[in-house]
């Protein structure tokens, strides 16, 4: 059976689900593609000598640089693997079993890396200098969806392939989406929908939210979607407030959420915002405050365990949701987080984990394609259904280039036994719940498309 | 109404920090001479200061828990506090839950040595030079600080929190007749603002009250005839730098439970405090902290969403349009002194 290079809707999605865990994964069908035909020519730069080279395009300067040097550690790990070295993590559970751990096609894999900076123009520079200078055929990485999209325009423009590492904003596979770009993590659309059943099952539909939203593209994608999710469940948005990104200090923005109607404090807030958002709000005791006879409840739309981390004690029973967490327990997410922890002594984060399986997908998708041609490889990975990465089933659909897989509901954890221990899962959404159509106006209308996939010849 | 009082409060605390810091740029600036942009970067230094003691008094032996097991399905490797063991586990962790306000006492010295190595080993080989080069050379002096701290402590933001008996907020609003639970504000907060106040105070009455400041001020006002009265003033400024860094210090240490510190937010608060000196008056001690706690009222009341409804945009902007006006108004700012920097 084939059920690679699909367009599918989210019936053809369930089933190919079911047909997937039944009968695997077949061969697909551009092996007869032309892509296969000129399989080290024709495009920007082909690996001539016995290796390819990868870009890595991470967050090693700025505040991001922590969870900058989590997804380099799983780049180098996965390259570890791509090459036949250590337990093989996640190429054991991984559905496909085209990669046999000698390379891809054969090529042993060697990499660069890039300092973004979580600066747009610094990210497209370090990008720019990797492909130009060093030949790469694949450029991977980012912490931020200002990042992603510019390095994503970039890749599209020289004709490279792009496999965004963490970018949540709807715009990155939305009315941005580009035909070299591919996007393995979640979306705003994505938490808000599989947040908004849960929060309406433990606090009530009848509830007066007030959202604090960052001030760029992410905070707007994610009040959107959370806003548009919650009120679909019977919430009402009694205001939404933009905060400068460079805001340290949100006492005077969480002051004026005392004196509203509010029952709610949805803080669409990301990394050291998030932070000090979220830790502001605890110290002015919003989370005792009885109002409209309820107690106050405060959300965190996108979690990430090494922001948790900087808020401490505060995050202690406030929902929010995330792309993976170690704590998993599928053979996927066991194997990785074995490999990871034996190898640097943590468990990784959610940023370690896609990257990790933007790099192992990229390679498949080579071995699968036969070539290392982006035009190629975009084929082989579009409507790609693959499974044992993580997060259950999951297609790569080819309108959009956006994976959909379960998303996780999590909650800050009341009772941690260590420091990593600091968030549970409280719910697995299933794909289904967050799945919408590629035209959805959250996702930039019927006005955003691919375009061309560029071979940079 | 409520509201109103409510940003007021936010804006006294954050101007508190605004002045804590504007007082040291101001009190380097008018000593020295020196346009120090590596000001915040001692703020940060004092925050990490709280995180050090934190480390140091959670220092702990390892213990393995047979009964539960890691990430990795090993046993869990508990680690146990060597206070817990010396003082038992209630002392022991009381010590380390109050290892802010200990911080107060231990940064003093931390802050001392770096803020006098700071001006011996290397700005004071810029006193003559224009200020474009100090700028220079003191922001190249911040981005080297701020890598180091990032190299030992990470990049996140690192939680400190303030001891459990300051959890919580006061009910300020029921102490001036209004409803209970009307206008509540966090205990730190108060503490914070009270605590700027005290050093505000202290720092004034030592250059009122004693010989030193008397010189320093004498120094401040005309450093040339100070020198040729056979006083060493230079010494006398070096030791004003290093209060001024015990200044920021202390401040930092102070902020740590309000915000988790973290290695750039030093930076966040220079400009700012560099606004408040300008706006305050070069090298008016007095100008700065009037400005500080302004700008702060300023910048809160415009965060109101009632206010971005009809101004949108305004409380990103306020801080900068406020500096503008009272620039073309008045040129020497709130309180400054004719000829600083007018040469």
């Amino acid at each position: 059976m084939t059920i690679s290079k699909t367009t599918i809707g989210r019936r053809g999605l369930l089933k190919g689900g079911v047909a997937l865990g039944a009968a695997g994964l077949a061969a697909p069908t551009f092996f007869n593609s032309p892509a296969r035909a000129d399989m080290h020519t024709g495009y920007l730069n082909a690996p001539q000598g016995g290796s390819v080279t990868l870009g890595f395009n991470v967050p090693q300067s700025g505040p991001y640089a922590d969870e900058g040097a989590d997804e380099l550690r799983a780049y180098k790990l996965a390259v570890k693997h791509l090459n036949g070295e250590g337990d093989g993590g996640m190429m054991n559970t991984f559905s496909s079993k085209a990669l046999q751990g000698n390379g891809i096609l054969g090529k042993k894999v060697e990499y660069v890396t890039g300092d973004t900076q979580t600066k747009s123009d610094a990210a497209r520079a370090s990008a720019k200098s990797m492909i130009e200078k060093d030949g790469a055929i694949m450029i991977t990485g980012g912490s931020s969806s200002g990042v992603a999209v510019a390095v994503q325009a970039l890749c599209q423009e020289t004709g490279i392939i792009f496999m965004a590492g963490l970018t949540h904003s709807n715009d990155t596979t939305g009315k941005d989406r580009k035909a070299n770009g591919f996007r393995h993590f979640f979306n705003s659309y994505m938490s808000g929908a599989a947040l908004a059943p849960v929060l309406a099952a433990n606090y009530g539909a009848d509830r007066k939210a007030y959202h604090l939203t960052a001030d760029y593209n992410w905070g707007y994608t994610t009040e959107e979607a959370v806003t548009q999710a919650t009120e679909a469940m019977g919430w009402e948005t009694v205001n939404t407030v933009k905060t400068p990104l460079t805001q340290t200090d949100f006492s005077s923005y969480i002051a004026p959420v005392l004196q509203s109607d509010a029952d709610v404090l949805v803080l669409n807030h990301y990394g050291g915002n998030m932070v000090n958002s979220l830790t502001n709000a605890v110290q002015f005791g919003l989370r005792d405050k009885m109002v409209n006879n309820k107690n106050f409840e405060i959300v965190v739309p996108l979690y990430s365990r090494l922001m948790a981390k900087g808020a401490g004690a505060n995050v202690k029973g406030i929902f929010g949701s995330t792309n993976w967490h170690w704590s998993l327990q599928d053979e996927g997410s066991k194997a990785f987080v074995k490999s990871f922890g034996t190898e640097y002594g943590f468990p990784p984060s959610q940023a370690a984990h896609t990257t990790y399986v933007q790099t192992l997908l990229y390679a498949d998708a080579c071995e699968r394609a036969g070539t290392f041609n982006p035009c190629g490889v975009g084929e082989a990975l579009e409507g790609y259904f693959f499974s044992g990465l993580g997060n259950g089933p999951t297609i790569y659909r080819k309108e959009d280039h956006q994976c959909f897989k379960d998303v996780l509901v999590v909650k800050g954890k009341e009772n941690p036994e260590s420091e990593f221990d600091l968030l549970e899962v409280v719910e697995v959404t299933p794909m289904s719940k967050v799945w919408y159509s590629p035209d959805h106006p959250q996702m930039g209308g019927e006005a955003a498309t691919l375009g061309e996939c560029n071979t940079g010849a | 109404m409520e509201a109103i009082l409510l940003q007021i409060l936010n804006g006294l605390d954050k101007g508190s920090a605004y002045a804590l810091i504007a007082l040291g740029l101001t009190l380097i600036f008018g000593t020295l001479g020196v346009v120090n942009f590596a000001h915040g970067a001692l703020f940060m230094i004092g925050a990490f200061c709280a995180v050090m003691l934190s480390r140091i008094m959670n220092y702990s032996r390892v213990i393995i828990d047979e009964s539960r097991t890691d990430f990795l399905g090993n046993p869990l490797k508990v680690e146990v506090p060597y206070l817990h063991d010396w003082f038992g586990p209630e002392i022991g962790q009381t010590m380390i839950e109050w290892s802010v306000p200990l911080a107060i006492i231990f940064s003093i010295p931390v802050m001392w040595v770096v803020g006098y190595v700071m001006e011996r080993g290397l700005i004071r080989h810029f006193y003559k030079r224009p200020h474009a080069d100090q700028i220079l050379v003191t922001f190249g002096l911040a981005i080297v600080l701020q890598e180091i701290v990032k190299h030992f402590f990470g990049a996140n933001p690192i939680p400190t929190p303030a001891p459990p008996a300051f959890a919580g907020s006061f009910d300020v609003g029921a102490l001036i007749g209004f409803d209970p639970n009307v206008i509540i504000y966090p205990y730190w907060r108060l503490i914070y603002f009270a605590f700027a106040a005290l050093i505000i105070g202290a720092v004034f009455a030592f250059l009122q009250f004693t010989t030193f400041g008397l010189v320093v001020r004498a120094g401040m006002n005309d450093r040339e005839t100070v020198g040729l009265l056979g006083i060493d003033i230079d010494k006398r400024f070096t030791t004003m730098f290093a209060i001024a860094a015990c200044v920021a210090g202390l401040a930092g240490v102070m902020y740590a439970p309000i915000n988790a510190p973290n290695y750039h937010m030093g930076m966040d608060f220079l400009v700012l405090s560099f606004v408040v000196v300008v706006v305050g008056g070069m090298g008016s001690l007095g100008g700065a902290v009037l400005a500080g706690f302004l700008l702060g009222v300023l910048e809160s009341i415009a965060s109101m969403s009632q206010v971005i409804e009809y101004l949108p945009g305004i409380n990103q902007i306020v801080i900068y349009l406020v500096a503008i006006i009272i620039l073309l108004t008045r040129p020497r700012g709130l309180m400054g002194r004719k000829g600083v920097m007018e040469e």
